[in-house]
């Protein structure tokens, strides 16, 4: 094969990699994206939830054509105990706008849509195929990668890694170490089919409208972690979460378990009644938040999306921070193309500062602290205090005959009698990992 | 030697779904695929071009999507890939489809010059008729070699061929003369992965697209729906069986677990037992 060097070779075709090519593509750069799956998307997974905004800087009309499923109009946050739930419901008709703020997706769909655009773009895109190592000069300067395909190996003056959450290629390269059990979530998530009058009915929806529904609660055993269920047009997506560490120390029940009894409770079990499961996939989240950012930038490549931790598992946003370092990932190639500039760890520097000086820095700082805090509070949140909301609803809402002041009294002893003074310690230590 | 070989974009089988209530069939978000009858063509034209060099061209009529596969196809190894892609071919049934494919094939040769085989799919997954290999061997007049497992000699200077192909009661060693038209059997090969410059050289191909005029077809009556005499009457979606499935749990080791298998096997199929005895000479 004679000696092509690209502009720059992506690795991976989830919603980071295709930001990254997308954007130098449409720069003019000469691309080449590598893929594992048999199509961009054919393995990824997600709840998913798209938030518009990261798209739209890229591609502002996206919404006439990606394959989108619900705009969400109602957001359900669940505390739950065995038996129920207590929850804060928000929806508003505002949501209903020209131009919604967040869409359910299907995955395997979406990202073959976006996949599409890089490719008009005019990025040569290869499927099928594994990057397996990356090549360096004499020097230490990366300047390719090798495949599992047989041939010597592909070269480009900078190599983007959107490898996603295992980060093969940056591990055995030395460039990242691999991941801790703690700084990982392991997730199931089913998709259901059911007709889409029978979601509209059950969820009090018309046309394109789409309801999310976030739990937490004993349906995790008390390990750290959570569950959700959100609305496609014709299935829906369920699934649940726990941090790896979490499920060799106390995991009694395997994820599918967790999965199928959170399918069961009796919250869940009518909103699925009748359903056909489509689905299974599981997939790892990086969690770690800030600490466990790896070194995003060396000699010859730059590091974008789950391989470099971006997600914010308080907010659950994750495509749209892989979306943003791709494309800022990208933006920072370009520069340094346009100036003829080589792609030095130097030179790459400008990446990190446009991160920090962007929400998605300013995010991933602002919950340094979250992962330590339930790494020690994980079974006070997780289990002790739903357990205590769900009773306190009970106590307040049975008429029984007891006078209210008693009802009160009832449901501060309760709290007082799990938690005591720490009560007020777990609301100063979340209202710090909070700040 | 110049190899042929036509596939069919279909949707991807396993991944379809019936509609629970309405019985229609939901191919929204199904990926689509080569019918994988036509990859046991695909990579016997390619062991052929490793022996006595030449080309592999891949040929479709398909909608405009349909390129994927020929992409697809460009990866594994072949050298072009050509669409034959028109509005006026939307509902063809094996006979026009064959007339079109047909058309598709002469056109080519124009350019390339008359392939010394033509491999087609045994059948295609979504259709399932085995039709439309036959019907190109027959309007090009090429020798017709159905159900191939394996071809045992080829001679391209003296235009013969020897091939083994499964009948119903056994194989037949069958030889003729080329040009031919090969339906490869499943299972016969195994396609192989495109190096490196295979798959860059599919990713940045350009696939060359044809409409009817292009191939020479001014007929329309003999395209699409109008030169289909097929009807498809109904279409139903079979009933659920009353037999479920038995789960055998592994958990009493290897040989206990292979016993409890064996016994649920016989207790469905009594005769079976009594034929394996009797083929063991008794216990
Ligand atoms: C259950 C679940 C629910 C989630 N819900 C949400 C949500 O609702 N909203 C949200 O914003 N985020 C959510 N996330 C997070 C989100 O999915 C990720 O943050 C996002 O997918 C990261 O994108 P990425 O491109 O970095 O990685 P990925 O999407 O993982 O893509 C990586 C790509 O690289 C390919 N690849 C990997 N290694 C190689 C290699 N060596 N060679 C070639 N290709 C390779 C993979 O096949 C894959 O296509 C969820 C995650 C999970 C698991």
């Amino acid at each position: 094969m004679s000696k092509v060097v690209f502009d720059a070779i992506v690795v991976g075709a989830g919603p980071a990699g295709n930001s990254a090519a997308y954007t130098m593509a449409n720069a003019g750069l000469n691309v080449l994206q590598i893929e594992r799956g048999e199509y961009s998307g054919s393995k990824n997974v997600q709840g998913a939830i798209l938030y518009s905004d990261a798209l739209e800087q890229m591609i502002p009309d996206f919404r006439e054509e990606a394959p989108l499923e619900r705009h969400i109009v109602e957001q359900r946050i669940w505390m739950m105990d065995d038996r129920g739930h207590t929850g804060m419901h928000h929806r508003s008709d505002d949501y209903n706008e020209d131009l919604p703020n967040r869409y359910t997706i299907i995955r395997a769909q979406f990202d073959k849509w976006f996949n599409r655009q890089v490719r008009d773009a005019g990025a040569t895109v290869l499927y099928e195929t594994t990057a397996t190592s990356l090549l360096r000069d004499p020097g230490g300067q990366v300047i390719g990668v090798q495949t599992d395909r047989e041939g010597e190996g592909f070269y480009a003056n900078v190599v983007v890694l959107a490898e996603g959450v295992n980060g093969l290629v940056g591990q055995r390269s030395g460039l990242r170490s691999e991941l801790r059990p703690e700084d990982v979530a392991l997730a199931v998530k089913e998709m259901h089919f059911l007709p889409q009058e029978t979601i509209e009915s059950r969820f009090n929806i018309t046309g394109d409208e789409g309801v999310v529904i976030e739990a937490m609660g004993t349906i995790t055993d008390g390990m750290i972690g959570t569950a959700f269920l959100y609305t496609n047009r014709e299935s829906i997506s369920i699934g649940i979460g726990c941090l790896v560490s979490e499920l060799s120390r106390i995991g009694k029940d395997s994820p599918y378990q967790l999965l199928d009894r959170f399918k069961a409770h009796p919250s869940i079990r009518g909103l699925l009644e009748g359903s056909e499961m489509k689905e299974y996939a599981a997939h790892l989240i990086p969690e770690g938040g800030y600490r466990a950012i790896p070194d995003l930038v060396g000699d010859g490549w730059i590091c974008v999306g789950d391989a470099g931790h971006f997600v914010n598992a308080v907010h659950r946003e994750g495509s749209n921070l892989a979306m943003t370092t791709g494309r800022f990932a990208a933006e920072t190639i370009i520069m340094l193309n346009k100036r003829g500039q080589a792609c030095t760890k130097k030179a790459l520097g400008a990446y990190r500062q446009r991160l920090d000086d962007s929400f998605v820095m300013k995010d991933m700082k602002k919950y340094k602290d979250v992962p330590r805090m339930l790494e020690k509070q994980g079974s006070t949140i997780m289990d002790t205090y739903p357990r205590l909301m769900n009773g306190a609803a009970q106590t307040w809402f049975r008429v029984d005959g007891r006078d209210k002041k008693t009802k009160e009294n009832e449901i501060v002893k309760s709290a007082w009698r799990v938690r005591g003074l720490g009560l007020l310690g777990d609301a100063v230590k979340l209202a710090r990992a909070w700040r | 030697m110049r190899i042929f070989v036509c596939i069919k974009q279909v949707p991807d089988s396993a991944q379809i779904r019936v509609h629970p209530v309405t019985n229609t069939i939901m191919r929204q978000g199904v990926p689509t695929i080569i019918n994988p009858y036509d990859l046991f063509g695909l990579e016997e034209a390619l062991r052929l071009r490793d022996r006595f060099g030449g080309t592999v061209t891949v040929l479709t009529m398909g909608p405009p999507m349909a390129s994927e596969s020929l992409r697809k196809a460009l990866g594994y190894g072949a050298d072009r890939g050509l669409l034959l892609t028109d509005r006026f071919f939307a509902g063809s049934d094996t006979l026009a489809t064959s007339y079109a494919l047909a058309r598709l094939i002469e056109k080519a040769a124009e350019e390339e010059g008359m392939p010394q085989i033509v491999f087609c799919g045994k059948q295609t997954i979504d259709g399932d008729t085995a039709q439309v290999g036959p019907g190109i061997a027959q309007r090009l007049g090429l020798s017709q070699l159905t159900y191939v497992s394996a071809i045992d000699e080829i001679d391209p200077e003296k235009g013969s061929i020897t091939v083994r192909r499964r009948a119903d009661h056994g194989v037949q060693v069958l030889t003729s003369r080329l040009p031919a038209m090969i339906t490869m059997l499943e299972g016969s090969n195994h396609i192989r992965r495109g190096t490196q410059s295979d798959v860059l050289r599919a990713a940045q191909a350009k696939i060359t697209q044809w409409n009817a005029a292009a191939v020479g077809i001014t007929d329309l009556s003999l395209c699409g729906l109008r030169g289909s005499p097929t009807v498809v009457k109904r279409v139903f979606a079979p009933a659920a069986r009353s037999e479920k499935a038995d789960m055998i749990p592994a958990t009493g080791g290897g040989s206990a677990t292979a016993a409890a298998l064996i016994d649920a096997i016989f207790a469905r199929q009594p005769a079976l037992e009594e034929d394996l005895i009797s083929a063991a000479g008794g216990y």
